[in-house]
């Protein structure tokens, strides 16, 4: 009995062209690049409305990020945004809107910040102490929304929004004189934590093009143990066999409801550490000033990025060359930086219908393939049988 | 891709017109195209010798074809009025004239159809009428009924067979989709038989024999679920004591899905759960599969209680599962094969080595399953999604099997699998069962309960009602104790009984002949490929 099959070649050794699919990178590269370009032809579009030239424009953006002084800039920033579209991508991968990555980072800035204002441990206890307390916060502060989800089917979207604005409260209500802002004299307005100590501080390199913040080993450690969690082990195959289908998981045998906890508390642990290259390498105090909005650029990240640690990164530095060379267009021409979120938002409307309708193409696409090869098969086959 | 090529289809007027075929020849794809949801790349179709092209369903509406799908369509919180005036509105208004017409029609046909009922107090076979007056509202006089005996007792098929001979006789035609063999005989005026996606040939119902019409549509020999030696032992495999489990409705009230359930599997044994759908089976098998949570009661595998535990432990401790809805339960469709493959077994070998996963072993594993259990794959690195539906089910039993299963819940496993998968799966199913496997069976085809099972036990509205020994006793009555017509241990007539194995035998199971290959698995390839041009839909 001849199997339809064709001869299995030995599955443990793939060769390095079985693993590499042109078609599958083409059609995974493909919605990103469009987006990118359909985004600059917008804003170019709109530039060129209000009477500006957008090649200048482009241009100015190019020069900066080229430059050795934008590129650390870029760095540093895309570091940051490389820890908030893991800790968002995390939740995605299991169907998981974690919205909260905003008020979970601030918490977590806040408290590792008195922490490390209180505490004058060596350098090699304290910055791990203070990740840890991050993280920790972070966490504790996203597993209300998972108990909620749990057990009372409140959706994480909803609840995550809700404990944003309470985290503001909190904020608030810690960062008073006498709890967790020293008492001062009162000389200024403005109300911080005590200064962390020497010891907080991270590691930096000195480049020529200015500081680049340590941190970017962190994020790139992130990268590695993300990808091989999700891809390497039980519990990833789980959280993403939940994220694929929730039934079928449940059905093989998977926890849902610990899934749910866990994969949130997680996101809420990655989310802790997002602030923290700020507080331990450039502004050591947490204070009402404090930088927002990185939940929400970590969720844009996150969805240009695909949810993959090597996506993200390059979206990360996307995301962060568009925001800093952004920021030089209002002092070296006469051009608004708001274009930068206009660019921005059209990458991200526009690769979300695009990465659907690739979905939708490649799995036809794939069916139909199968679907050949098995009847150019069977007329072998069929042929076979004639002959003999 | 081809699904349908060459089909030569002509349907006289007042008649009912069975077309035949196994799963995936082609027979929905066929159906699509003349109620305007497909457009067929060449050849022609004639109404009323009037050459027409359909680009939507509305067309083919309009030109008198309507469409019972398999599934109903209809709001459950409708009364049957407002669900047949629903969309129709400019036809008769959607007042008294309304329903004037549907008592009209109703009462023409015979349908017996109570305009003011609420759609969700309304059995099966009824909502199954109100479909079909749905479609002669809209004018239909020519109607496509998609397998609509699947969903019935042999009772109600009875009663839609005289429905159909009713509108037959008011000239409505019938095209009738099915591959129940006695059925299409006894209802059909003539039979067209589709085999591969395209028609194989016609047949006179008062002429041909079951057993023709089998070969024609199956074109090979295939075994038969049919008579062998028990393999029961003593030994106890699995308990289920007292088994109770209350759900809330729709509206909040407490219904209780099962009650006070006790049975008792032993090695080697099959156990066949009877029911009409929705009567408790589903709660049956997640509650011992440990998905819902129980009431009361308890679970026992091989002496060990697993009442508490999730599920998970209880795979681990050597339950095999093929659920009833594969695309909800057994498979991550956008996830290739052998991610699948270590679905549900993710804590087991070949697929982990520790915490960690073994992709390597997991691949090499599929590769073996997809030759033992003839998978029809170019690769392991498809999605399961592209594959057709008994192939998904032989991969999802080949994964069941490699992990020595004590026990083994099959919900209907063979639903939407072509002849031939079907035969290769009741072999499986067997061998396993030589070995000591006991096998919890819920199916709706009575023929596969029957064939199958060593005991059978009817379930209806959550409580075991009645139990059967499958060599004593008919279709019919099995059918009856599913209604809850009867209780306690059934036996049929010995007369009946006899009659319906003669039948059997000449007929319904010509469609498996009895000289069973042992290693059906390899065996029957030409029935297995006609299954795989559904893999492109």
């Amino acid at each position: 009995m001849t199997s339809p099959n064709p001869p299995a070649a030995p599955a443990a050794k793939r060769s390095l062209r079985e693993r590499i699919d042109l078609e599958r990178i083409g059609l995974a590269l493909a919605a990103p690049v469009l987006a990118v370009l359909l985004s600059l032809l917008i804003a170019g579009g709109l530039l060129a409305a209000s009477g500006r030239d957008p090649f200048d424009a482009f241009s100015i953006m190019w020069n900066y990020g080229t430059a050795s002084d934008g590129q650390v800039a870029v760095l540093n920033k895309a570091t940051v945004y490389y820890l908030a579209a893991a800790a968002a991508a995390f939740g995605f991968r299991m169907n998981l809107f974690n919205i909260g990555i905003e008020g979970q980072y601030k918490l977590a800035m806040m408290f590792a910040a008195f922490v490390g204002g209180q505490v004058d441990l060596p350098a090699f206890l304290q910055i791990p102490l203070l990740l840890i307390v991050a993280m920790c916060v972070g966490g504790l502060w996203a597993s209300i929304a998972g108990l909620l989800k749990v057990y009372r089917g409140v959706s994480e979207v909803i609840s995550t929004i809700m404990l944003n604005a309470i985290a503001t409260a909190v904020i608030g209500v810690l960062l008073v004189p006498g709890i967790f802002a020293p008492r001062t004299s009162g000389t200024t307005n403005s109300i911080q934590t005590e200064k962390i100590s020497d010891s907080s501080h991270f590691f930096a390199i000195e480049t020529q093009g200015g500081t680049l913040w340590g941190f970017v080993v962190i994020a790139v450690l992130v990268g590695v143990v993300f990808q091989f969690t999700l891809n390497r082990t039980r519990f990833g195959f789980d959280l993403r066999a939940t994220g694929r289908s929730e039934s079928a998981a449940s059905a093989s045998g998977v926890n849902v409801k610990r899934m749910v906890i866990t994969s949130i508390v997680v996101s809420g642990a990655l989310a802790g550490l997002v602030g923290l290259p700020e507080l331990m390498q450039n502004t050591p105090y947490f204070g009402q000033n404090v930088q927002t909005g990185l939940g929400f650029i970590g969720i844009s990240v996150a969805l240009l990025g695909r949810n993959t640690p090597v996506g993200i990164a390059f979206s990360a530095l996307l995301f962060a060359f568009l925001d800093a060379s952004g920021a030089q267009l209002p002092t070296r021409g006469d051009y608004p930086s708001e274009i930068i979120p206009v660019i921005q938002g059209t990458i991200v409307i526009c690769v979300v219908v695009a990465y659907e309708l690739v979905r939708r193409y490649g799995l036809k696409r794939q069916q139909q393939k199968v679907g050949a090869e098995l009847a150019a098969q069977a007329a072998a086959a069929a042929q076979k049988e004639v002959a003999a | 891709m081809v699904a349908n090529h060459d089909i030569d289809i002509t349907v006289q007027r007042g008649t009912v017109h069975a077309l035949m075929g196994e799963n995936g020849a082609g027979k929905s794809t066929l159906m699509k195209i003349l109620y305007g949801m497909q457009k067929p790349d060449e050849g022609t179709i004639a109404v009323n010798g009037e050459q027409v092209e359909f680009s939507t369903p509305a067309d083919a509406i309009a030109r008198g074809i309507g469409m019972v799908h398999q599934h109903f369509m209809l709001a459950d919180n409708f009364t049957v009025w407002e669900n047949i005036v629903l969309g129709g509105e400019g036809l008769h208004g959607i007042g008294a004239k309304a329903k004037a017409r549907i008592r009209e029609l109703s009462d023409q046909y015979g349908l017996g159809v109570k305009p003011d009922a609420l759609v969700e107090d309304l059995g099966v076979a009824d909502r199954q009428r109100v479909e079909i007056l749905k479609v002669l509202y809209r004018g239909a006089r020519i109607l496509i009924l998609d397998e609509p005996t699947a969903v019935l007792v042999p009772q109600e098929v009875d009663a839609l067979f005289d429905n159909l001979r009713e509108l037959k006789a008011e000239g409505v035609t019938v095209i009738f989709i099915s591959h129940k063999l006695h059925e299409v005989l006894s209802v059909a005026d003539a039979i067209s038989v589709i085999r591969r996606g395209t028609t194989v040939g016609d047949a006179d119902p008062r002429e041909v024999t079951a057993r023709q019409l089998a070969e024609l549509m199956v074109g090979a020999e295939l075994p038969s679920p049919e008579s062998r030696e028990s393999t029961v032992t003593e030994t106890e495999m699995l308990r289920v004591e007292g088994l109770r489990i209350a759900k809330p409705d729709a509206e909040g009230v407490e219904r209780v899905v099962l009650d006070d359930v006790s049975l008792r599997i032993r090695k080697g044994e099959i156990l066949g759960i009877a029911g009409v759908e929705g009567n408790g089976q589903a709660e049956l098998v997640e509650a011992v599969m440990g998905m819902l949570p129980l009431d009361a009661g308890t679970v026992t595998l091989d002496g060990t209680d697993l009442t508490g535990t999730l599920t998970r432990a209880r795979r681990e401790a050597g339950i095999g599962y093929i659920p009833e809805d594969r695309h909800r339960h057994g498979l991550l469709l956008e996830a290739p094969l052998w991610e699948n493959r270590i679905l549900g077994h993710v804590t087991e070998r070949p697929n982990s080595k520790g915490v960690l996963l073994d992709p390597a072993g997991a691949r090499a594993d599929t590769q073996r399953i997809v030759d033992e259990y003839d998978v029809r794959t170019p690769g392991i690195e498809v999605t399961a999604a592209s594959l057709s539906g008994g192939n998904q089910q032989k991969l999802i039993i080949g994964r069941e099997m490699s992990h020595s299963p004590k026990l083994l819940i099959a919900a209907h496993p063979t639903r939407g699998v072509d002849v031939g998968a079907q035969a290769q799966i009741w072999e499986q199913i067997r061998s396993a069962q030589r070995e000591g496997l006991a096998v919890l069976l819920i199916s709706a085809d009575l023929d596969e309960l029957i064939g199958l099972s060593d005991t059978i036990r009817v379930i209806y509205r959550g409580r075991l009602v009645a139990d059967a020994d499958p060599a004593t006793v008919t279709a019919e009555d099995l059918g009856s104790a599913m209604t809850g017509a009867a209780t306690g241990h059934i036996e049929s007539d010995p007369e009946a009984l006899a009659e319906a194995q003669a039948v059997v035998a000449e007929g319904t199971e010509a469609e498996h002949t009895s000289d069973a290959p042992t290693d059906a698995p390899t065996d029957a390839p030409s029935a297995g490929t006609a299954d795989d041009e559904q893999a492109g839909e």
